[in-house]
């Protein structure tokens, strides 16, 4: 099992230093081959240790192996370690999975773009450090895949580097999630100092025996590493980044949202809860902030017409389902959201991405339409990713996952209704902005007809991703319909059991009722507000009275506008002001006096002889002078 | 011997040295500011006599000797440069011959 566990991320890893160095000189059709091979083989790979680690399981349902010590200085020894267990075993599976289907649809995705081999580098490397994140037995190591996902994303958003707007969105994506990074790098920094050790397990038994319940230490450490799990899941205050990240390929998009970057804060929380525990008031910030982040994104996403900023701002609302999960308690909850939401966000993004190289770069959700028959196959999976997105009861992996976080979050102490009330909203608002999306998009007339149709390695992930957003909620499913606990089983040795559950079956079988009459009147609403296409969405859209409230959703409230006035201006300002160094003054001072001296000096060099006698003759007079009055 | 007393010899020297003096700060004539420099070195020679007889001493005098070496040399390669300077600017005017400024 120990050669299965470092071949997996170093696969992708030796496939991109393949594509770095030799990429340039070879044919597409190897590059493809290795891009997308390397992440396949990981993922067979991933799916052979699953199945042996499930079969017989390793003593503590944990196999740790140090392949050797990084460095050693002071009383840091940090290994260069992997260790798996059943929850990094889940995030291996999916990204590895996920990662693989985007790859291979990227092979015909980018096909005709002029850095073919370039994408597949920065692919390959992003689901690398993906799974050093993961897999990583010690925090060191976790930073080293944290940033290494940091500058993937940088590189994949800006990939079309000749826009200037790519490569803002770039910046951006990098700079919001730097302040995040920043927090969790002090937050390390202060784990080191205070428990002498940075080992994710150890760290774990000293934080639960140094550090009494609400210690101040505990909650500092906590609400550090909570910062930079806000700034990499792109959650409220940092969620700004996200939706311009759109700039990027559409399969990036889909690998940032559904297995790499955006989960990584979510990964952190999880591995890390045994510091959350020891915190209250920090669980009680994670579930507050993940519930105003699905509000406040969901709404956003309400106003948008691009499509794909629809489906960005509906991961960050998603993922703020998990943090309110985290938040609760309820970490195997927010794990098989997770789990659930990578398959149907990668087949919604991939979907769109059909769409948008089907309609020549079209990405208003206006001008589309009627796609249903011209796009049937695109429709069905789309349709199915959707309804998983919208939690549509029963036959989707979204509503056993989203269910299972109401109910955490309904039972979780005193807050447990306003944040029950305040997902059961979100929930409404997902069925309303995905339907939207979904009938302006497919229904009505054709309006534009489709110029490029998806070859088969586009067409097989959308199918083997759609079977996956259906039946992928079968692992657990709640009391009332089937209780089936197979996905927090796994999980119960490291995240303990399904977390806080309401008192009795009945109370049960009530929030369910509740969730799938939630889901149904937002059904009904969309289907009469947007259900006959896209004209008719746009005369709903166009009614008086709504328009501030519309800008100021598709502002996502006004974030980008308050942040570009109170850090981006300030800053701009400063640097224009300080544009001449001032610092550099007196240095500068030195050099200009130094030049004067010379010009002067450099005059009385004349080329006379008379003037040099004449000198030599004052000059003289005045040191006998000196030396005979002195 | 003591006919003539040495500070009357320095005083002689004195105006001969700031006679030769002016002469090389006022002059342009190169062969002229040479003459003013020899008459300058003679100053310079008459000091050393002077202080010798006052001294008593034979130093005065075996400086003197130096001086007549050095003027000759001086004088050689002063009018080598001479001649070279009049090739070349076709003068003698030392301004004119004031190209190295700055």
């Amino acid at each position: 099992m120990a050669t299965l566990l470092w071949l997996i991320p170093v696969l992708p890893l030796a496939g991109f230093a393949v594509l770095a160095i030799l990429g340039r000189t070879m044919p597409r059709r190897l590059a493809a081959a290795i891009g997308a091979g390397s992440v396949g083989l990981s993922a067979a790979l991933a799916l052979i240790l699953a199945v042996r680690f499930l079969g017989s399981p390793p003593p503590g349902d944990a196999l740790t192996v140090n392949f050797w010590t990084w460095f050693e200085a002071g009383g840091l020894k940090p290994g260069l370690a992997f260790h798996l267990d059943a929850l990094s075993l889940v995030f291996t599976l999916v990204v590895t999975f996920v990662g693989f289907f985007i790859h291979l649809y990227s092979t015909g995705f980018m096909a005709g773009d002029e850095g073919y081999s370039r994408f597949f580098a920065y692919m390959d490397l992003f689901v690398g450090s993906m799974l050093v994140l993961v897999l990583a037995s010690n925090l060191l190591v976790l930073y080293l895949g944290w940033e290494g996902v940091g500058l993937c994303s940088y590189l994949l958003i800006g990939f079309w580097l000749k826009d200037p707007v790519n490569v803002r969105a770039a910046e951006k994506a990098f700079v919001v999630t730097r302040v995040g990074d920043t927090a969790l790098a002090i937050g390390l920094f202060l784990i080191f100092s205070r428990l002498g050790t940075l080992d994710i397990q150890e760290v774990a038994a000293q934080a639960a025996a140094q550090w009494p319940v609400g210690s101040t230490l505990a909650i500092a450490a906590a609400a550090l590493l909570l910062g930079g799990a806000l700034g990499k899941s792109a959650q409220l205050p940092f969620q700004t980044w996200l939706p311009d990240a759109m700039a990027g390929p559409t399969p990036v998009s889909a690998l940032i949202h559904a297995a790499t970057m955006v989960t990584a804060g979510v990964y952190l929380i999880a591995r890390m809860h045994a510091i959350f525990e020891l915190a209250p008031p920090v669980r009680l910030a994670v579930a507050v902030i993940g519930a105003a982040t699905l509000l406040v994104a969901g709404t956003s996403a309400l106003a948008q017409v691009d499509i794909k900023r629809i489906l960005a701002y509906s991961t960050i609302s998603q993922i703020g389902y998990m943090f309110l999960a985290l938040g609760a308690g309820a970490w195997s909850a927010a794990i098989f959201h997770f789990f659930t939401h990578a398959f149907f966000k990668a087949l919604l993004f991939l979907g769109a991405g059909v769409i948008i190289i089907g309609l020549e770069e079209e990405h208003d959700i206006f001008k589309m339409g009627g796609l249903r028959k011209e796009l049937p196959l695109v429709f069905w999976t789309f349709l199915a990713g959707a309804a998983s997105l919208a939690a549509v009861p029963f036959v989707t992996a979204g509503f056993y996952s989203k269910e299972w976080i109401l109910s955490a979050a309904r039972a979780s102490g005193p807050a447990g209704l306003w944040l029950w009330a305040a997902g059961l909203a979100g929930a409404f608002i997902t069925v309303l902005y995905t339907f939207r999306m979904v009938f302006v998009v497919f229904g009505g007339p054709v309006a534009n007809p489709v110029r490029r149709r998806p070859g088969a390695v586009m067409a097989v992930p959308l199918v083997v991703l759609g079977v996956f957003a259906l039946l992928a909620g079968f692992l657990e499913t709640p009391r009332v319909l089937g209780n089936l606990p197979f996905f927090s089983g796994l999980l119960r040795p490291i995240l303990g059991g399904r977390g806080p559950e309401p008192a009795g079956p009945a109370q049960d079988a009530v929030l369910v009722i509740i969730s799938v009459a939630v889901v149904v009147a937002g059904l009904v609403l969309a289907w009469l507000l947007y259900g006959r296409g896209p004209k008719h969405g746009q005369t709903t859209e166009s009614g008086a009275g709504t328009s501030r409230a519309r800008g100021f959703f598709f502002s996502g409230w006004g974030f980008d506008w308050a942040y570009d006035r109170l850090f981006v201006q300030p800053l701009a300002w400063l640097a224009r002001i300080n544009k001449n160094d001032v610092a550099d003054l007196p240095f500068r001072g030195l050099a200009g006096a130094a030049n004067g001296a010379h010009a002067a000096l450099a005059r009385t060099q004349t080329g006379r002889l008379r003037w040099y006698a004449a000198s030599i003759a004052v000059g003289a007079a005045i040191v006998i002078a000196v030396a005979v009055l002195l | 011997m003591s006919a003539v007393p040495y500070e009357a010899a320095l005083v002689v020297a004195g105006i001969l040295f700031v006679l030769g003096l002016a002469g090389l700060v006022a002059r342009r004539n190169l062969l002229f500011v040479l003459v003013s420099l020899e008459i300058m070195i003679n100053a310079a020679g008459l000091a050393f006599i002077a202080a010798g007889s006052r001294w008593a001493q034979p130093d005065g005098q075996v400086v003197f000797l130096f001086i007549l070496a050095i003027a000759a040399a001086e004088v050689s390669v002063g009018l080598a440069l001479l001649l070279q300077i009049k090739r070349h600017f076709k003068s003698l005017d030392s301004d004119a011959a004031g190209t190295m400024k700055g």
